[in-house]
């Protein structure tokens, strides 16, 4: 039975090339300067689909997809019930943080309890990390270019991916609080790890072993 | 306004898919029983009391509720029809040994339970209580195999598990309830990182650990006897596996095994199974033992069953032929009117024409039409 893979263009299909490889699956095209999203393989019976880095849990919950390879800030997001998630790639590193402008007191506004605004694309991911911590918060939904809102005054504070924290200190921002340690993570639908087992243990094993953190 | 608008999650069954599913709700029901299992048709409401005290949190939270005008109480709308069946089994029948109890019905959920789901599921299943033996899960097993391949459905799969194991691996250990309950969720979702850092705490981390990966062919019974702690539970539980693949042997289904599977948190205990087709994102049944659920009701029973929604099966159970209808003309003849009768006997739908009704309207592909040798079936010209 024929495998299907759901990856993102950019850092992840970059990073997973090498773990594909091991796998001795090679994509035919480049999407990045091919425009189609189906990408046939050097193996016959696997193929590529070329997905935004947040549908990628929903096609493989769908079972559009077999496979998947998601970071733990998109499937933080999402509803993960029904997804196996076995292996850490290690791939894509980085953390997700919260960051406010340099001259921000983050310590003595969250001491005293006051009711914080953050801009984040990661709404679910930055309340619970708040609630956790027992403080009030107005999330601001937004898309892209989260620095630009406590430097506007939109926002107090922000919730973003931070991979070098260039961008940050560009923007006279600095992060002040870590939520989690983000890498990339292969998630497998359920229902095809139950009927194409035989076609997908190998592919398991391939990833975590070259990941070396299977278990 | 739109007012013929619908609720997410919310549809209509048309008449194409309403016949199929009314044919599979029949099929069902009468193999059910004949095997014994009798009908019931617990209400559609009741109070939360009752509807959720033998359930978990997630119940809770799928289940719409209203207040009662005659009592002030809350009442929910079932959202599962198993408590109700334990509820009906433990107080009401009140019987001593072995009762089996089948339904038919739809439920609501306030979440669609997976992303095509509707949030109206019709329900069907059926629960053998007051019987703790290999034995009891056995019959519920092959009724199941025997109600799918019923239906025409081919390639079935079944993947069991026991949710024993895993209270046997965390029995007797104190913890957070958030702690247990994240470890549960990591087994559950195969969360080998996660699970690196919460099983160290406890006792028999190596085991817990192991869980999630032991799935596949039979041989992971003797793999986990290998890794998992020797201890009574977890040995009879194995061998139960063993027994059942044994003894499903022949039974044209194929089987796995998956440890990690642990159903619901709070009342499985024995073996669980889940039911796969291809064509399927997510399992199409699902059941197991859960001794305890009628505990709240004041009778804790063995209980074994399983239930399906038959609306997902409307996609993946293959379409038959249905014969369409007989167009008959309105007149005032004994004899048309006899024929008309001797058809729908004989099973036939036959439409009688109301004035400029056509055919094709009346989804009718034949006509009766009278002819020198009396009334005849004849196919449908095109119109």
């Amino acid at each position: 039975m024929a495998i299907t893979i759901a990856l993102s263009k950019g850092r992840i299909f970059e990073e997973t090339l090498p773990l594909l490889d091991e796998a001795a699956i090679q994509p035919t095209d480049d999407p990045e300067t091919s425009r189609k999203l189906i990408i046939a393989t050097s193996r016959p019976d696997v193929r590529l689909i070329i997905v935004r880095a947040s549908d990628v849990p929903t096609y493989v919950r769908h079972g559009a997809a077999d496979l998947g390879i998601a970071g733990r800030d998109v499937l933080m997001e999402h509803d993960t019930a029904g997804l196996y998630m076995p292996v850490d790639l290690a791939i894509a590193r980085c953390r997700m943080m919260v960051a406010c402008r340099d001259d921000f007191d983050y310590e003595a506004h969250t001491r005293r309890g006051a009711r914080l605004r953050v801009a984040t694309k990661y709404i679910q991911t930055a309340r619970e990390h708040f609630a956790a911590k027992g403080m009030h918060v107005d999330l601001i939904k937004l898309y892209g270019s989260m620095e630009l809102a406590p430097l506007t005054g939109l926002s107090d504070a922000i919730v973003d991916l931070v991979s070098s924290g260039n961008t940050l200190k560009a923007n006279r921002l600095r992060a002040v609080e870590e939520i989690a340690a983000i890498s990339s993570r292969l998630i497998i639908n359920r229902a095809a790890l139950k009927l194409k087992r035989a076609e997908v243990q190998p592919l398991i094993d391939t990833f975590s072993r070259s990941a070396g953190s299977g278990t | 306004m739109r007012t013929w608008l619908l609720p997410e999650y919310i549809e209509d069954v048309l008449p194409a898919d309403a016949r199929r599913l009314e044919d599979m709700r029949r099929l069902l029901v009468d193999r059910f029983q004949r095997h014994g299992y009798q009908l019931v048709m617990p209400p559609l409401l009741e109070y939360v009391d009752s509807l959720l005290s033998a359930t978990g949190e997630d119940m809770e939270l799928a289940t719409f509720k209203l207040v009662d005008q005659l009592s002030g109480r809350m009442m929910g709308i079932r959202a599962d029809h198993t408590p109700q069946t334990a509820r009906i089994d433990a107080h009401l029948l009140n019987r001593a040994g072995v009762t089996r109890l089948c339904y038919a019905g739809p439920v609501l959920h306030t979440l669609p339970s997976g992303l095509m789901r509707s949030r109206e599921p019709f329900q069907v299943g059926a629960e053998l209580y007051g019987h703790a033996d290999l034995q009891a899960d056995l019959e519920v097993l092959r009724l199941l195999i025997e109600g799918l391949t019923g239906l025409g459905l081919t390639g079935v799969h079944l993947d069991l598990s026991h949710a024993g194991i895993f209270h046997a691996l965390i029995e007797d250990e104190r913890h957070a309830a958030d702690d247990t309950a994240a470890l549960f969720a990591a087994i559950k979702a195969k969360d080998l990182p996660a699970l690196a850092n919460l099983a160290p705490r406890w006792r028999h981390s190596a085991a817990l650990r192991a869980l999630p990966e032991l799935y596949g062919g039979p041989e992971i019974l003797d793999v986990a006897r290998a890794r998992l702690p020797d201890s009574v539970v977890i040995s009879a539980a194995l061998s139960a596996l063993k027994d059942t693949l044994k003894a499903l042997d022949g039974s044209g289904v194929s089987l796995s095994f998956d440890l990690a599977e642990l159903g619901g948190f709070n009342y499985e205990r024995g073996i669980t199974f889940a039911a796969y087709v291809e064509g399927s994102a997510d399992a199409i049944a699902r059941g197991g033992r859960y001794d305890e659920v009628g505990k709240a009701f004041g009778r804790a029973r063995p209980a074994t069953g399983f239930t399906l929604d038959l609306k997902p099966l409307l996609e993946i159970v293959p379409r038959r032929e249905y014969s369409q209808g007989i167009f008959a003309p309105t007149l005032d003849d004994a004899t048309l009117r006899a024929e008309v009768r001797r058809l729908r006997d004989a099973g036939e739908i036959v439409v009688e024409a109301l004035p400029g009704e056509s055919v094709a309207s009346a989804s009718c592909d034949r006509t009766l039409q009278q002819t020198s040798a009396g009334w005849r079936v004849a196919p449908a010209g095109p119109n």
